[in-house]
């Protein structure tokens, strides 16, 4: 073909056509390969523009303002009777000793609306903090202890340079006389801003200095363990059934369809048949992370059945052969020789299906789960949001201190989904064969 | 097989349910208003952290939604309390006798302004309920001055009143299943309806025509639904100054220099004015106990009285530090006086 001179009659005419139409060719060639590269370069530029502003926006809330007070912790005030009771240490007055500590850092303070902004410059958290630390202490009491405790959320966006010093002072949540003060504050090195503990080790609070994405972290885990664990025997052992075993016919069909359909069925959908079904008729309790796991289960079953089928199918039909015709049974030749070798293609449908659940949010608020939550969960039984619904929630929060916590949240559930992926991709890696 | 999973799935979840099915709960569940949700989580967080009991949950489902589910029965697996921003209506409470909760304990817990506001660099309108009804109706009277009804013609703020300036009527709301928007259209589109004699003569004769007429907003692109999310109607507004805003006092509270309130009928939305009742747009807000549960779910009473306590609902509370407006002292008192004795309501 590629010799002019061996062609068949009117072979030199077709010859110049092909070369007049080459370079033609080529470029539609590199017309492709431009729309493709172009494809790929607008998705990683949204990609890095979104990293871009989350990152941005919500590192900051990895540090907090940490403000020294030296607190006297007064027997009189604290345990006048002398007991160091549990209860008595509990119920102790804390947040007055804390006013008081304010008070003598600054004694020129007057006037009621002053001193509240004055108490205003610590977190409602001090007091609780300063009563956790006399609980596992006693013998603090009567002494004066120098304690790191958080700042306000409004100091704190003070400090990040997220409350304009510049503007009009009736337009700033923070007047002149409290801007003073912080100053001083921080030219006596008691202001700081120090890596921000409690945002993974608290759970959710109204005082976005205080709040912590901990309890999200352990629903979503609690809820993604009961999903994973129900999910993937489940699906594995549906979608050998359907390749290996079930004969073809009209109902196989039918069970076929039905799954593709409820792999694209909306997920609220779901999150209203666990309402019926699991709180309804079963009397689950609503928010805890079990539920949330069994609307998950329902929701990523079909993705895992219709990757491990696919993943089946990938397995070559040779392999089945030789097993069975060196005298192993079906169950063994699948068991042993054909689900190891589509393990890697289930388990990179599986962690599909995981991050899709990790993701959602609509099923959840029908279960209750969409709630604020102050206690870290200890259990599936516990009350528990998600990952997703606390950024839904911080999102719509009225104190700006929380903008940045959304990012960081949002952050905290992309490396989450990271892991996962890093997970699937070692274990594919180890278990994958090429022929 | 999709059948023998599900199958496999509820059997189960039916194994286990006798074990699961809750028969006690140490905690308060709480369910209800978006709008009274940020106060809530307040009392209950503090409540959480200085007793010995359970942080209550809030669920954040809507004045409606959690009407619903609080009337649904009395158990454990009912809610405790719910949360709303307006008053139960009658029919519900009959929904919920009907459920086998019959006593019910009324709280009100302060007031809640809301307020229209534009960007820093907008003009500093002044407003009334009658200009914000002219130019967000769907339909308005004839500017012709005959008493008929045509579609809103009004593209600039100065057709509506000469003394507004020239700009383009653009408004950004919330959508209609928000518990705000019902109160926007409550308390200055009805009234600003009323403004007209002959609508306000609707209101007897037709009271169905009436309610189009005053309730239904434009949708010409004067007014914009930007979700239920508040702060993002702020960050609109910081882009762009010729548009208006509504959404709760906290949040202008919170974004004082990002945005600007506007006045309404010449009274400013600030804390003072809308306590004293001078600022029209404000609204109570409430929540509702099943008294049969009090004795039951472990916290219930001091739950109670933490929230109405001064400390929380008093005037300088925490609560109004978090731009819940309190109530003027003679209803605090009542108030407080029947959540002590946890009167019913009749």
């Amino acid at each position: 073909m590629t010799n002019p001179s061996n062609a068949q009659p009117g072979g030199a005419t077709s010859f110049a056509r092909i070369q007049a139409g080459m370079a033609k060719r080529r470029a539609a060639e590199r017309r492709f390969k431009m729309l493709g590269r172009l494809a790929v370069s607008v998705g990683l530029l949204f990609l890095s523009v979104l990293l871009f502003s989350i990152v941005s926006k919500g590192y900051t809330a990895f540090w907090q303002t940490q403000m020294r007070i030296d607190v006297t912790l007064l027997a009189d005030e604290i345990d006048p009777e002398g007991t160091r009771n549990a209860e008595t240490l509990r119920k102790a007055d804390y947040s007055s000793l804390i006013k008081q500590s304010m008070r003598d850092m600054f004694p020129e303070v007057s006037g009621r609306r002053d001193k509240f902004a004055l108490y205003g410059l610590v977190s409602n958290g001090a007091a609780f903090d300063l009563r956790d630390k006399v609980m596992a202490d006693p013998s603090l009491i009567g002494t004066k202890v120098s304690l790191w405790v958080p700042a306000d959320d409004d100091v704190d966006m003070l400090m990040k340079g997220h409350i304009d010093r510049d503007a009009a002072e009736g337009d700033r949540r923070i007047k002149d006389n409290t801007l003073g003060w912080i100053d001083r504050l921080k030219a006596e090195d008691r202001l700081e801003l120090r890596f921000n503990i409690d945002f993974f080790t608290k759970g959710d609070s109204r005082d976005p200095e205080l709040a912590g994405i901990r309890g999200a972290l352990m629903g979503t885990i609690f809820t993604l363990i009961v999903t994973l664990s129900l999910s993937f025997p489940l699906g594995v052992a549906a979608a050998v059934y359907l390749e290996e075993f079930a004969p073809k016919n009209r109902w196989t069909d039918l069970i076929e369809v039905n799954i593709n359909n409820l792999a694209a069925v909306p997920s609220i959908v779901f999150g209203l048949l666990g309402l019926a079904v699991f709180i309804n008729v079963f009397g689950l309790p609503r928010s805890a992370p079990l539920l949330g796991g069994l609307v998950l289960t329902l929701m990523t079953l079909p993705t895992i059945i219709i990757a491990s089928r696919a993943a089946l199918k990938s397995v070559p039909p040779s392999i089945r052969d030789a097993a069975l015709g060196i005298g192993a049974s079906p169950m063994q030749a699948t068991l042993y020789h054909v689900i190891p070798l589509a393990l890697p293609g289930m388990l990179t449908g599986t962690i599909i299906g995981m991050a899709q659940a990790l993701g959602e949010t609509a099923p959840l608020l029908m279960i209750g789960m969409v709630a604020f939550i102050a206690d870290v969960p200890q259990g599936v039984f516990d009350p528990s949001t998600a990952l997703p619904v606390q950024i839904y929630l911080w999102a719509d929060s009225p104190e700006r201190a929380y903008v940045e916590r959304t990012s960081a949240a949002i952050m905290v559930l992309l490396a989450f989904l990271a892991l996962m992926n890093l997970v699937a991709v070692l274990l594919r890696k180890r278990f994958e064969r090429r022929w | 097989m999709k059948k023998a999973a599900l199958a496999l799935a509820v059997l189960s979840a039916v194994a286990t349910a006798p074990v699961l099915a809750q028969s006690s709960r140490d905690y308060i569940s709480i369910v209800g208003s978006s709008t009274v949700y940020p106060f809530a989580t307040v009392v209950a967080e503090q409540f959480g952290k200085a007793t010995k009991f359970k942080t209550p949950k809030i669920e954040s489902t809507g004045s409606g939604g959690g009407i619903k589910l609080f009337c649904a029965g009395v158990g454990v697996q009912h809610p405790d309390i719910t949360n709303a921003s307006r008053a139960i209506k009658k029919s519900e409470l009959e929904q919920c006798a009907t459920n086998g909760v019959k006593d019910v304990v009324e709280v009100k817990i302060g007031y809640d302004g809301l307020s229209v506001a534009e960007s820093k660099a907008g003009k500093d309108m002044k407003l009334t309920r009658r200009d914000l009804f002219l130019a967000l109706a769907k339909q308005v009277p004839n500017p012709n001055g005959t008493q008929t009804l045509v579609d809103n013609p009004y593209k600039t703020w100065k057709d509506v009143n000469a003394a507004l300036p020239a700009i383009k009527i653009e408004v950004l709301g919330p959508p209609p299943t928000s518990g705000t928007r019902d109160a926007f259209v409550e308390l200055v589109m009805d009234e600003g309806c009323d403004t007209f004699d002959f609508i306000k003569a609707m209101k007897k004769a037709d009271k169905k025509a009436y309610k189009a007429t005053c309730q239904t907003i434009r949708e010409d692109g004067g007014y914009v639904e930007a979700g239920e999310n508040d702060n993002l109607i702020v960050q609109k507004l910081e882009a762009n100054p010729t548009a208006l805003g509504i959404f709760g006092f906290s949040f202008l509270d919170q974004n004082r220099d990002k945005v600007r309130g506007l006045s309404i009928e010449g009274v400013q939305p600030e804390f003072e004015t809308i306590s004293n009742g001078s600022y029209p747009v404000s609204r109570p807000l409430f929540f509702y106990v099943k008294k049969a549960h009090v004795a039951v779910i472990p916290g219930m009473k001091e739950y109670l009285g933490e929230f109405i306590s001064k400390k929380a609902m008093g005037e300088e509370g925490y609560l109004a530090e978090r731009g819940l407006i309190p109530l003027p002292k003679d209803e605090y008192a009542t108030v407080s006086k029947r959540v002590t004795a946890l009167d019913v309501m009749k």
